[in-house]
C-alpha cells in the first residue's frame, strides 16, 4: 500500500501499546477544579462570577477578552472558592484562575441544542463559540475563528486530523474507534459551516483498526486517507501536504490552500455542543507512560489537578521512581509540569509520566541528520547556531519563523543539542525585539 | 521522595550519540586494517592500532589538561582521526612519525580550531600532509605487497601503480583490475582493497552514517573525467577503471570526503562538494608533480565547505519559487 506522506520525520518509538487497548472510561468527579481562563490561543478570558457564588455545571464562568479568545465554563456543580492569579506553565505567564469545590453530582446548564440541520451557519458558529470550543489536538485556537476564515479565503476542502503521530498517546485512536457516530456528526456541522464538500480523515497506519472501521462506516461521506506512521505526520502543514499535495505557504495558514483542519476529539465537541448544549467541560485523555501504574484513556472534566488524575486514575506513580517528568501532552511536544497540582486544559490530549535518562552530548558533528529529518526543509543545527550567537535576523533569513518546533531534529541528533529550546528562545526574543511588528 | 523534572522538549530523544557514530566509522574500518595486516604484515596493522590509542590519550590530555574541561569523556573521534591517518601512510612509516603525525592532526588541525566539530580540515588528511612535507622519504616509499599476515613488511620496494602511470605509461602497468580491487598493490596501509573498503562503506550506509551524495559525486565525476581522458591518450592518462580502482580514490571517497564534520550539510552542497574533489583529484593526477591527488583534493574542497554551506540553503516548506 502507498501511503501518503512527507519529506523528513523521524519514527520514534511508538508507545502506544500501553494504552490503545484501553476504552475511555468516565472519570469519576473530582472534588475541587481550578480552571484557568487561558485554555486557547489569544486574550485571556475575563472571569465573570465571584467568590462564594454558586455554579453549575456548564455555567458560563469567563467570558471572551477579545476577537480570538473562547468562553470558559464551569466543569462541576459547586460553589466558587477562590479567583486568582496561577502560574499556567503552558502560556508561560500567571493567568487567572476559577477554583470550584465540587458539591453534588451535574446540574447542567445547557446551550440552545437539538438538530443541527435546522440551525444556520450563523447559529452554529455561534453555539460553537458559546461552547467555548477550542483546538483539541493541542494547538487551543478558538474553533469558531477557524471555521469562519475571512471572505476572500475560499475553503474546498475539510481535513480531519487522526493521525495522532505523538508517540505514547492514543486517545485520538479510542475516540475513532468509540465514538465515530458523533464524530461524523461533528463534520457534518463543520461541513454545513464551511460550505465544503471534500472531507478527508488521515490515520497513521499503526492504526490499522481505525483506518477499517471508518472506511466502512463512513463510506461515501469522508474519504480515510491512511498516511505513513512518521512523526510529525500530523502537523497541520505536513498533514494537508501529504493528503492533498499543496504547501501552506511560508507564513501562510491553511486556509490559504483553500483546506481547514480539525481534530476529531473538536469534531465530538462540537457534535456534543450543537446536539446536545453541552459545552466544552470534559474532555478524553491519555493517561499513560513507564512512570504511571496503570495507563488508560479517560473522560475528565477540565480543570482537574494532575496530581488528582494520578492518584485515582493512575493508581499512582509506580514504587522505586526516583525521578518522574510529568508532561501535558505526549513525549515530543508536550510541557513538563513543575507542580503536580497543575489542572487539566482544553488542550490536553495526555498526561505522559516519564522516567527521565540523562544522556551525555558533544558538540554539532555537522552529521546532517537534523537537516535530512526537519519537515520544513529548514537547517536546525544553523538555526541553533545563529540562535545561540544571537543573530536572530539571520537565523529568520534562513527560516527560523518557519519552525513548527516538532523535536525531530532534537530527537535524532547524535550530540544532543536541544535545537528546539534555542529556536524557541530566539523566536521569542526576535519577536520582542521588533516590537511585534513584520 | 520523588523528584519531578522538568526540561526541555522533545522528551523523548534517539539512543544515537557521537560516540556511537564514532565506533560505527571504526567498526566500517576494520575489514581494511585485516586486510592490511594480510597486505603489509602485523606492523601495518599495529600502526592503526598505536593511532587510536594514542590519539584518544592524547585528546584526553588536551581537553582535560590544555583546555581545563575537567568532565571531557573520550568520545571515540581521535581514534578515528588516528586509525584512518595509519590507513594514509606507508605500511613502514615509523611509528614515532605516525604520532608525529596524529600530533599535529589532533593538537593543530583538530583542536587549534576548536575541537570536535569545530576544524575546518579533515584532521587525518591535514595530519597525513604534514608529513608529507616533513618526512617525504618515509611518506613516498612503498612496499610489495607480503600476502601472508606477517609479522614484519617484506622489505622489497616498488612504486605504486599511479607511479608506474605517471613515469613509464599505461603499458607498463605491473598490476591487474584485480589486483587493484582485491588489494594485492603497493600503497598505503588502508587504501589498497577496494574490496575490503567497500564492505566497510556497505556498514556505513546501511547504520545511515554517510553523506551519501558525496562518494557518488566524487566517483562518479573521476569516473567521467577519466573516459574523456581515457580517448585522448589511453597510454598517458589510463582506463576510467584503473583510476577509480587505484590510488587512495577509494578510500578517499568513501572515507575521507565523507567525514561528517569536514563535509557540506545539503545534498545540494555535498554534490558540489564531491563533483569538486573529483576534478581536484583528476587535475593533480593528470598534471601536478604527485601522482596521486586525493588527500590534497579533499583538503582543498574542505576549505570551500563553509562556502557551499551558505550557497546551497535547501527548499524551505512552503516556499514559493521567485
Amino acid at each position: 500500500m502507498n501511503l501518503a506522506t512527507f519529506k523528513g520525520g523521524v519514527h520514534p518509538p511508538e508507545k502506544k501499546e500501553l494504552s490503545k487497548e484501553i476504552p475511555i472510561q468516565k472519570s469519576p468527579l473530582p472534588d475541587k477544579v481550578v480552571v484557568f481562563m487561558q485554555q486557547h490561543t489569544g486574550a485571556p478570558a475575563k472571569p465573570v462570577v465571584e467568590v462564594g457564588q454558586k455554579v453549575k455545571t456548564g455555567q458560563i464562568i469567563g467570558e471572551p477578552g477579545g476577537f480570538i479568545s473562547a468562553y470558559v465554563h464551569s466543569p462541576v456543580t459547586g460553589t466558587v472558592t477562590e479567583v486568582k492569579k496561577i502560574s499556567n506553565i503552558i502560556f508561560g505567564k500567571a493567568v487567572e484562575a476559577v477554583v470550584i469545590q465540587r458539591e453534588s453530582e451535574d446540574e447542567w446548564e445547557l446551550l440552545p441544542h437539538g438538530d443541527y440541520e435546522k440551525f444556520s451557519k450563523e447559529e452554529l458558529l455561534d453555539i460553537i463559540k458559546k461552547a467555548g470550543i477550542v483546538g483539541l489536538g493541542g494547538a487551543m485556537f478558538p474553533t469558531h475563528v477557524k471555521l469562519n476564515p475571512p471572505q476572500d479565503k475560499k475553503i474546498d476542502t475539510l481535513i480531519i486530523n487522526g493521525a495522532e503521530c505523538e508517540p505514547y498517546l492514543t486517545i485520538d485512536h479510542r475516540m475513532m474507534l468509540e465514538k465515530s457516530e458523533e464524530i461524523l456528526i461533528g463534520i457534518k456541522i463543520a461541513k454545513k459551516i464551511l460550505g465544503v464538500n471534500n472531507v478527508y480523515i488521515g490515520i497513521e497506519s499503526n492504526k490499522k483498526d481505525a483506518i477499517e472501521f471508518l472506511k466502512n462506516k463512513w463510506k461515501g461521506q469522508v474519504i480515510v486517507v491512511p498516511l505513513k506512521t512518521k512523526y510529525p505526520q500530523g502537523a497541520e502543514k505536513q498533514l494537508i501536504y501529504a493528503i492533498t499535495g499543496k504547501e501552506v505557504p511560508r507564513g501562510g495558514l491553511p486556509m490559504d490552500v483553500g483546506v481547514v483542519v480539525q481534530n476529531v476529539s473538536t469534531m465530538y465537541a462540537i457534535k456534543e455542543a450543537v446536539v446536545d448544549g453541552k459545552p466544552l467541560v470534559e474532555r478524553g485523555l491519555t493517561l499513560t507512560g513507564e512512570a504511571i501504574k496503570r495507563p488508560g484513556n479517560w473522560w475528565v472534566r477540565i480543570g482537574t489537578p494532575i496530581s488528582w488524575i494520578v492518584e485515582n486514575l493512575g493508581e499512582g506513580f509506580k514504587e522505586g521512581i526516583e525521578n518522574v517528568k510529568v508532561l501535558m501532552g505526549g513525549p515530543m511536544m508536550g510541557i513538563p509540569i513543575n507542580n503536580l497540582d497543575t489542572p487539566i486544559v482544553k488542550g490536553n490530549n495526555g498526561i505522559t509520566s516519564l522516567i527521565p535518562e540523562e544522556q551525555r552530548g558533544t558538540f554539532c558533528i555537522r552529521c546532517s541528520y537534523c537537516v535530512d529529518v526537519c519537515p520544513m526543509g529548514l537547517q536546525p543545527y544553523l538555526l541553533d547556531l545563529l540562535g545561540k550567537k544571537r543573530k536572530y535576523d539571520e537565523a529568520v533569513e534562513v527560516g527560523l519563523l518557519d519552525c513548527i518546533e516538532c523535536g525531530s531534529c532534537s530527537y535524532v541528533c547524535p550530540a544532543k543539542i536541544e535545537h528546539v529550546k534555542t529556536i524557541k528562545l530566539a523566536k521569542k526574543v526576535y519577536r520582542a525585539l521588533r516590537g511585534g511588528k513584520k | 521522595m520523588m523528584k519531578l523534572i522538568t526540561g526541555n522538549a522533545p522528551h523523548l530523544r534517539s539512543k544515537d550519540t557521537t560516540s556511537k557514530v564514532m565506533i560505527d566509522v571504526i567498526i566500517a574500518l576494520i575489514p581494511a586494517l585485516i586486510g592490511a595486516w594480510y597486505f603489509f604484515g602485523f606492523y601495518a596493522f599495529f600502526l592503526a592500532i598505536l593511532g587510536a590509542v594514542v590519539g584518544e590519550a592524547f585528546e584526553l590530555f588536551i581537553m582535560r589538561y590544555l583546555r581545563k574541561d575537567k568532565s571531557f569523556v573520550p568520545n571515540g573521534s581521535a581514534a578515528v582521526t588516528g586509525i584512518l591517518l595509519a590507513m594514509n601512510v606507508s605500511p613502514a612509516t615509523p611509528w614515532w612519525v605516525m604520532i608525529l603525525g596524529l600530533v599535529f592532526a589532533l593538537g593543530v588541525a583538530k583542536h587549534a580550531f576548536g575541537g570536535l566539530g569545530m576544524n575546518i580540515f579533515n584532521p587525518a588528511l591535514a595530519g597525513r600532509a604534514f608529513l608529507l612535507t616533513s618526512f617525504p622519504v618515509y611518506m613516498t616509499t612503498w612496499y610489495k605487497p607480503a600476502l601472508s599476515f606477517s609479522k614484519w613488511i617484506d622489505i622489497q620496494t616498488t612504486a605504486t601503480p599511479l607511479a608506474i602511470l605517471k613515469e613509464k605509461g599505461f603499458s607498463h602497468m605491473n598490476v591487474s583490475y584485480a589486483d587493484l580491487f582485491f588489494g594485492s598493490r603497493a600503497g598505503s596501509i588502508g587504501e589498497t582493497s577496494v574490496l575490503l573498503l567497500l564492505i566497510g562503506f556497505a556498514y556505513l550506509v546501511i547504520r545511515g552514517r554517510i553523506k551519501l551524495m558525496i562518494p557518488i559525486t566524487y566517483i562518479g565525476t573521476v569516473f567521467l573525467m577519466s573516459s574523456i581522458f581515457y580517448f585522448v591518450s589511453p597510454e598517458k592518462f589510463g582506463t576510467p577503471l584503473f583510476h577509480i580502482l587505484s590510488g587512495g580514490l577509494m578510500l578517499g571517497a568513501l572515507f575521507m570526503a565523507t567525514d561528517m564534520v569536514t563535509s557540506p550539510m545539503t545534498p545540494k552542497g555535498q554534490a558540489i562538494f564531491g563533483i569538486g574533489c573529483g576534478l581536484m583529484t583528476m587535475l593533480i593526477r593528470y598534471f601536478a608533480g604527485y601522482p596521486e591527488g586525493v588527500s590534497l583534493s579533499i583538503l582543498l574542497m574542505n576549505a570551500f565547505v563553509p562556502l557551499i554551506d551558505r550557497y546551497t540553503q535547501p527548499r524551505i516548506f512552503g516556499e514559493v519559487k521567485s
